[in-house]
């Protein structure tokens, strides 16, 4: 596929009832055929921000995929371009991975129509593509943490948007599968699209993203290539905490944390 | 990733030729229920207080030229409308229980935990006990016609209010549980108040029956159903996307507000209908949608049909037990219901937990 145009973001407000969670946010167009790591600590709007981009919360400001107003395209159409993968699906529901995956093309209609046929070979090659194939007719509820993260990332990608958003996609998963998470949005970029997806692991965000942007109350505290804009001093300005970022021999950026920052608010006690 | 389990397909072919065996066999599964429903309505006909034989009874249904003019009144006049009417009951509450069930994201949603099925005797009552009714109904259906206004009032009612608290399954089943509440006081205060022969009226009432089934009251829940059913099964594919939670099916494109509406207008309609003729049957609307669910899995275009026909079974097969259990006498199949679908309901649950 070709490589998605970039997405940018201007004067963007994001409010839940009458709280202002993101505010006034400007960035640097976000790069297709690349990822980008979404970070900041709890409650800096990270998750709210992303659920606006993929337009499940109405925002104020421009959201624009190369140079379209997103707010101007229909639900199904902007559904068509953008997909988004929640932090976590429901317990209890009995449907088999494969039905969950069909229920992705099924529930609403699509630009290009497909037979039901059609329908049943992509949702079962693109449970290949994660080497999930033999999953496929398990009951959702009998997978393991990491097997439903893989289930929810195929409900995303068999829809093939442009754009593709994550909700911490490697929470509560082990190393093992973390690694095959990020390798797989790796390949989902260097097949052109652009992949956006909050992180809460900073050295899983500087090992693995091409551009970072950090937020902090709502708003960019610094943004760009992970080596650069992940410093001691935004980890103790943004984070409050004591750390050093290292390069390591192969070039990555390492980052270890040592502790809570001096100044920052002291336990009961402690002199 | 190189480590295959034997009885799982590998490669996308295989999941395909795999899903169709398994999406083969639930279809079957579901005409199986079908069948079984038949049976149980058949056996619902042909069983009562008459003595008339299983065969008499067939025969004068089959061919009722032949059959004796006694046999026929019984079967066509008393049985006939009855065992219709549980048959159509059956699938109505079970048919709003599911989609209920899905759109409210809760497994303990059904017309009656959610106070619609109180909301609907607090108007029966308010007929029976202080003669209050709509205008221009006629006398003999005063009671259905208020029962139904206030069941259909107060599903819009548990609409209203959660959309203006900003909407969201919990909300919703909140308010319902706080309509319960109410209704069932406001229902003991007019038991309070009411006259001995009123109160009589209402317990009955209450108790919910096939008794006070007939021809025009059949038509009218044909009609709802007739009318509700399509549309549901049109929405399959958007209330299996709600099955992973809103934001994910808002994701797919899936406009939520207006699925989770219009299911909950079809689960008033449905409610309304069955519950202002045959008083309350609590069970089928939550317990059934439990039993297809295990059966055949919550691809909703099987899931719907197979709630709705479990529903249909187990009500005539409590139809046909309340007939029987005390010879002579036909106790109100609201308490039978339950009473036949619990051990089902369990021996189905060891049944598929063991498989």
């Amino acid at each position: 596929m070709s490589r998605t145009p970039p997405l940018s973001l201007t004067n963007v407000s994001v409010s839940y009832g009458r709280r202002p969670v993101v505010r006034d946010l400007t960035l640097a167009p976000l790069p297709g055929g690349r990822v980008t790591a979404l970070v900041g600590p709890n409650a800096a709007g990270k998750s709210t921000l992303l659920r606006a981009i993929a337009g499940l919360l109405p925002a104020r400001g421009r959201l624009e995929l190369g140079g379209v107003d997103l707010s101007t395209l229909s639900r199904t159409a902007r559904a068509a371009r953008i997909g988004f993968m929640p932090q976590a699906l429901p317990q209890g529901v009995a449907l088999t991975v494969m039905e969950t995956v069909m229920g992705a093309l099924r529930a609403a209609p699509l630009p290009v129509p497909l037979s039901g046929a059609q329908v049943e070979m992509r949702a079962a090659e693109t449970l290949e593509t994660l080497g999930m194939d033999g999953l496929a007719l398990e009951p959702l509820d009998r997978l393991s943490g990491g097997q439903r993260q893989l289930a929810s990332l195929a409900q995303a990608l068999v829809r093939r948007p442009e754009v593709l958003l994550l909700d911490e996609p490697t929470s509560a998963l082990d190393l093992r599968h973390q690694a095959l998470v990020m390798a797989i949005l790796r390949r989902l970029a260097d097949e052109g699209r652009l992949v956006v997806t909050v992180l809460h692991d900073l050295a899983l965000a500087a090992r693995h993203a091409d551009h970072i942007v950090v937020l902090s109350h709502g708003a960019c505290a610094a943004e760009g290539p992970p080596a650069g804009t992940l410093t001691a001093d935004l980890l103790a300005r943004v984070y409050g905490v004591e750390g050093r970022v290292e390069t390591c021999s192969r070039g990555t950026v390492q980052i270890v944390v040592d502790g809570p920052a001096a100044g920052w608010p002291r336990m009961r006690g402690e002199t | 990733m190189t480590l295959r389990i034997a009885d799982r397909p590998a490669g996308a072919d295989a999941a395909v030729a795999g899903y169709r065996r398994l999406l083969r066999r639930r279809v079957a599964l579901v005409v199986l229920i079908a069948l079984a429903a038949m049976g149980a309505f058949l056996l619902d006909v042909a069983s009562g207080a008459s003595g008339l034989s299983l065969a008499e009874a067939l025969r004068a249904l089959l061919a009722p030229d032949a059959a004796p003019r006694t046999t026929l009144v019984i079967i066509r006049d008393i049985r006939l409308p009855q065992a219709v009417m549980a048959g159509l009951v059956g699938m109505a509450l079970a048919l709003a229980g599911a989609e209920m069930q899905t759109v409210l994201h809760n497994p303990l949603a059904s017309p009656l935990t959610l106070g619609t099925s109180s909301a609907a005797v607090f108007g029966a009552a308010l007929a029976i006990v202080l003669g209050i009714g709509l205008p221009f109904v006629p006398p003999n259906w005063i009671i259905s016609a208020n029962a139904f206004v206030f069941a259909f009032a107060s599903m819009l009612l548990i609409q209203a209010l959660s959309r203006l608290r900003g909407a969201g399954g919990e909300t919703v089943v909140l308010f319902g549980i706080a309509l319960f509440f109410s209704f069932n006081a406001l229902v003991g205060l007019l038991q309070y108040v009411a006259s001995e022969q009123a109160l009589q009226q209402l317990v009955f009432w209450t108790l919910g029956s096939l008794g006070r089934a007939s021809w025009d009251k059949i038509v009218i829940l044909a009609v709802t159903l007739a009318v509700t059913v399509p549309f549901s099964l049109a929405a399959a594919w958007r209330l299996t996307a709600l099955r992973l939670g809103g934001e994910r099916a808002e994701s797919f494109g899936v406009n939520v507000g207006r699925v989770r509406l219009w299911a909950l207008v079809r689960v008033s309609l449905l409610t309304g209908a069955a519950v202002s003729f045959v008083g309350i049957i609590g069970f089928i609307g939550l317990v059934a949608p439990h039993m297809a669910r295990l059966l055949v899995g919550e691809d909703h275009r099987l899931f719907l049909p197979a709630s709705a026909l479990t529903g249909a079974l187990v009500l005539s097969l409590a139809a046909t037990a309340s007939k029987l259990l005390v010879p002579g006498a036909m106790l109100p199949v609201g308490i039978v219901t339950a009473l036949v679908g619990v051990p089902v309901f369990v021996l189905l649950m060891f049944g598929t937990r063991r498989a």
